[in-house]
């Protein structure tokens, strides 16, 4: 696979990945902002009022049967957050020629469409629809609001948020609530308007095509364009210590029956020239797949839980440990799961435990290589962080992490807060049994 | 082994059957670094009684499930989920209520980790020990699968639609159940539903497919025995047993599924024919480009948590449609009023066209997931038909067949409505 790099027009640049293997080629086009609060909504709403209609196909079923004919092309919004860079914009996929009828070829049409959801928005007296944004903001609201439906993924993003109070982090890639609320159509404009002038964008490619003919057809679809000056004044702020002298701790109750302790820690130090292989590794040996110290021992060995992984926001610095227990389990997992923090601090890391996460990282990294939609977000990332490299170099340098590397990452590593979900009234039989 | 040729989709199929009754597919992938092989066996949660040797046993809810979990512990004391991810594979294992799947991807060392997956899934090994402590760890899941209002919805529809098949009852059966499993309740159900002749082995990546069949038939035992009957008792009716649930949780707006269940076709490519069908019918009625999901979505019925399936599972067809909605009700009077003008109408020619091109795009997008390809190949050799036909049959499927789909299928009086209300609203 061939990756190359080429700014379409200013700030506008395309990742290019030339493969002659997949069924289907993808695409997926992304505005770069800051991520603030105030701002994280409105964000968020756009891909999504972009995707009810154009001036061309002016309401969804519209769009959506221009889909159809491109053989279910499916262009579909996308809101990320990297660290606290909020990435919004779209992503889709759509069959190579060898395999259509006639072997047409849909990289002209599609960059097309791309172009019409992005850049010509249905309008009314130069706005966007306001009967679009009011619905729009409506279904952000109700998505935001069922963050609570998951109890695991929203136990974790309590955590965050809690640990992040005091920074940008804090706020989910939808943004707030009362942020939602507040969508306008007439200031939605604005800041849609802006975003489309001054954002980077990153777009990126991979299948069949050629760079010269993905180059053509995407200058052609997005040559209306309008750019001013870029502001490439993004980034993320790395905090480095916990914020209180004590580890915080922050207990929620909920009609559930299961309890869901979640820890998080800053990575520290190691931050400051972050060794990008060797982190992969530590996660791998402390709480991510099967091999891992906490996956053996607090399921498996003491069965405090179902599930205990480990989970790292490179670019934020932060790791969390999530796992769901019996309510009367906090205070044995808890200690359990600092006491193997502990134990690779003290390099108590066995050449087969070692081995077993190089494998694991490198096997996942290779994998990268085989999915597309693997592959879009590995180098969006890259893209970000300006490297250049793919994921078998990646891979590469997993091998040279030494047992030395991953003692010294969990010796940096610093619990921040922890946070408890657990149930209400008579499920808590814990507490009374005490 | 026997080759089968996808030109217009670029894929090439090898099979066999091994004389221990063992089904062997194999895809080969030139330039992809993944390898994958699904190990599956016909047994799965909703397979409670059962005859063999001419009796007729019963299993308490979640044995296969409990037997997934403690299938990967061998006789040395090692466990093969850590050998497996020690060798940097992703081993992995689901059960429904229809199949239990043992499965792993890698990328190097695909040999001996086939040798492991074949030889710990034929190698039983329990104690009153390691099953007494899985029940911690099971006990768990299932309050975790309590807390989670989608698995509530769906098991709430599933207890609507069927009146005493065993699919109504959760895989992982309740903290209770599966208190009355023994070591002996494991060995028991392993005899009977793991031989080989009741199971599929199908593996895709860059590898020779008679090294697939060479190594199965050198770990697994060589003698064929009897495919087990699993009893799911009387034929069901063809209509609901009831028509509607409403419960209460910590949601923040309500959760519903739609459901209908479907009389199976037999097998082989008709039974193919009906998961096309299905499927193209369901696009049309209800995909994000019908005219129904889009004036739903434009007025706030519906939101992008709206989807449907027909899941073939246990002797058992059903669809389902659902997702999250302000107004369940009145999805679903606005899906029946759908269905009766399809009845009277028909579906438009153009739209059927366009749909039948989306999902040809869908399944070409299927084909570079390995973990789709391999699982779906295994369901089809259950039932009868290979899974890359679907791109050929899906050629002849016409518009006048969905409709009369619609109508014998989805009319009124054979849907039920599942909902979890909002907590305190």
């Amino acid at each position: 696979m061939e990756y190359s790099r080429t700014e379409l027009m200013p700030g506008v640049f395309l990742s290019h990945l030339h493969s002659d293997k997949f069924k289907t080629a993808c695409m997926s086009v992304n505005l770069l902002t800051q991520l603030r609060r105030e701002t994280a909504a409105m964000n968020a709403v756009i891909p999504f009022v972009l995707r009810r209609g154009t001036t061309r196909y002016s309401d969804m079923e519209q769009l959506s049967r221009r889909m159809d004919e491109l053989y279910g092309t499916a262009i579909e919004p996308v809101v990320r957050r990297i660290g606290e860079i909020h990435c919004i914009g779209f992503y889709g996929s759509f069959p190579e020629p060898d395999y259509l009828p006639g072997g047409e070829a849909l990289l002209g049409q599609v960059s097309e469409l791309m172009a019409q959801l992005l850049l010509s928005p249905a309008t009314r007296g130069g706005l966007l629809l306001p009967q679009y944004v009011e619905s729009e903001r409506d279904k952000l609201l109700e998505l935001i609001r069922s963050r609570v439906n998951d109890k695991r993924s929203y136990s974790i993003s309590r955590c965050i948020e809690e640990m992040c109070c005091c920074e940008d982090f804090a706020v989910s890639r939808f943004g707030g609530e009362a942020e939602a609320e507040n969508i306008h159509y007439k200031k939605l404009t604005r800041h849609y308007r802006a975003l489309i002038q001054t954002s980077p964008v990153e777009i990126f490619y991979c299948g069949k095509a050629p760079n010269g003919e993905v180059v053509s057809a995407l200058r052609d679809a997005f040559s209306t364009m309008p750019r001013s000056e870029i502001d490439y004044e993004i980034g993320t702020d790395l905090r480095m210590n916990a914020l209180e002298e004590h580890t915080r701790f922050v207990e929620e109750t909920m009609d559930v029956t299961q309890g869901k302790l979640v820890m998080g820690f800053r990575l520290g130090e190691c931050m400051e020239e972050p060794d990008i292989p060797a982190l992969y590794v530590f996660n791998s040996v402390y709480g991510s797949g099967a091999t891992s110290k906490l996956f053996m021992n607090v399921r498996e060995k003491l069965s405090l839980c179902y599930y205990a992984s480990s989970i790292l926001y490179l670019h934020k610095g932060i790791m969390l440990v999530a796992s769901g227990i019996e309510f009367d389990k906090l205070d044995a997992a808890r200690d359990e799961i600092f006491a193997q923090l502990e134990s690779i601090r003290n390099g108590e890391i066995s050449d087969g435990e070692l081995i077993a996460a190089k494998k694991g990282v490198a096997s996942d990294l290779r994998a990268t290589m085989d999915s597309q939609g693997e592959l879009e977000g590995f180098w969006l990332s890259q893209s970000l962080d300006g490297l250049d490299y793919g994921p078998m170099e990646l891979a590469e340098l997993i091998e040279d992490v030494t047992k030395e590397d991953v003692t010294a990452i969990a010796g940096s590593i610093e619990c921040d807060l922890i946070y408890f979900l657990k149930g209400n009234g008579e499920e808590d039989r814990a507490d009374e049994a005490e | 082994m026997k080759l089968s040729e996808y030109p217009e989709i670029g894929e090439k199929l090898y099979s066999t059957v091994l004389p221990n009754g063992l089904e062997i597919r194999v895809l080969p992938k030139k330039d992809f670094s993944t390898y994958y092989a699904a190990f599956m066996t016909n047994y799965g949660g909703a397979h409670r009684r059962f005859n063999t040797d001419g009796r007729t046993v019963d299993t308490p809810a979640g044995v296969a499930h409990f037997l997934e979990h403690k299938m990967f512990d061998l006789p040395n004391g090692d466990n093969a989920l850590n050998i497996l991810s020690a060798n940097g594979a992703d081993p992995n294992a689901f059960t429904s209520s229809g199949v239990t799947c043992y499965y792993f991807q890698c990328t190097e060392g695909f040999e001996e980790n086939l040798r492991m997956l074949l030889h710990f899934v034929s190698t039983p090994y329990f104690t009153d020990e390691t099953v007494a402590k899985e029940q911690g760890i099971i006990a768990q899941e299932i309050r975790m699968g309590e807390d989670n209002p989608g698995m509530t919805v769906y098991y709430n529809l599933l207890k609507l639609l069927y009146d005493h098949h065993p699919i109504r009852d959760r895989v992982a059966g309740t903290v209770e159940s599966i208190s009355g499993i023994t070591a002996q309740t494991l060995y028991d159900c392993h005899k009977v539903f793991y031989a080989p002749s009741n199971m599929v082995l199908c593996v895709e990546g860059d590898i020779e497919p008679e090294l697939v069949e060479r190594i199965a038939a050198g770990e697994l035992p060589s003698e064929r025995a009897e495919v087990p009957r699993a009893d799911f008792g009387g034929k069901e009716g063809p209509l609901p047993a009831g028509r509607e649930c409403r419960e209460k949780a910590p949601v923040s707006a309500p959760q519903f599924l739609i459901g209908a269940k479907l009389e199976c076709a037999r097998g082989g490519e008709d039974a193919l024919r009906q998961h096309l069908v299905s499927a193209l019918c369901l696009r049309m009625l209800c995909g994000t480009s019908s005219p129904l999901y889009t004036r739903l979505y434009a007025d706030g019925t519906l939101n992008m948590d709206f989807d449907y399936e027909t899941d073939f599972s246990a002797g058992t067809g059903t669809v389902i449609i659902g997702g999250e909605s302000r107004d369940p009700d009145r999805v679903l009077e606005e899906f029946s009023l759908e269905v009766e003008r399809i009845g009277r109408e028909g579906f438009d020619g153009e739209a059927f066209e366009r749909a039948r091109r989306a999902s040809l795009g869908a399944r070409l997008r299927g084909l570079e997931d390995f973990d789709n390809v391999c699982v779906s190949m295994a369901f089809g050799v259950f039932d009868g038909y290979c899974a890359l036909d679907s791109f050929r049959v899906l050629e002849t499927v016409t518009a006048d067949e969905c409709r009369r789909f619609a109508v014998e299928n989805l009319c009124r009086e054979k849907l039920a409505i599942s909902v979890i209300e909002p907590a305190g609203k």
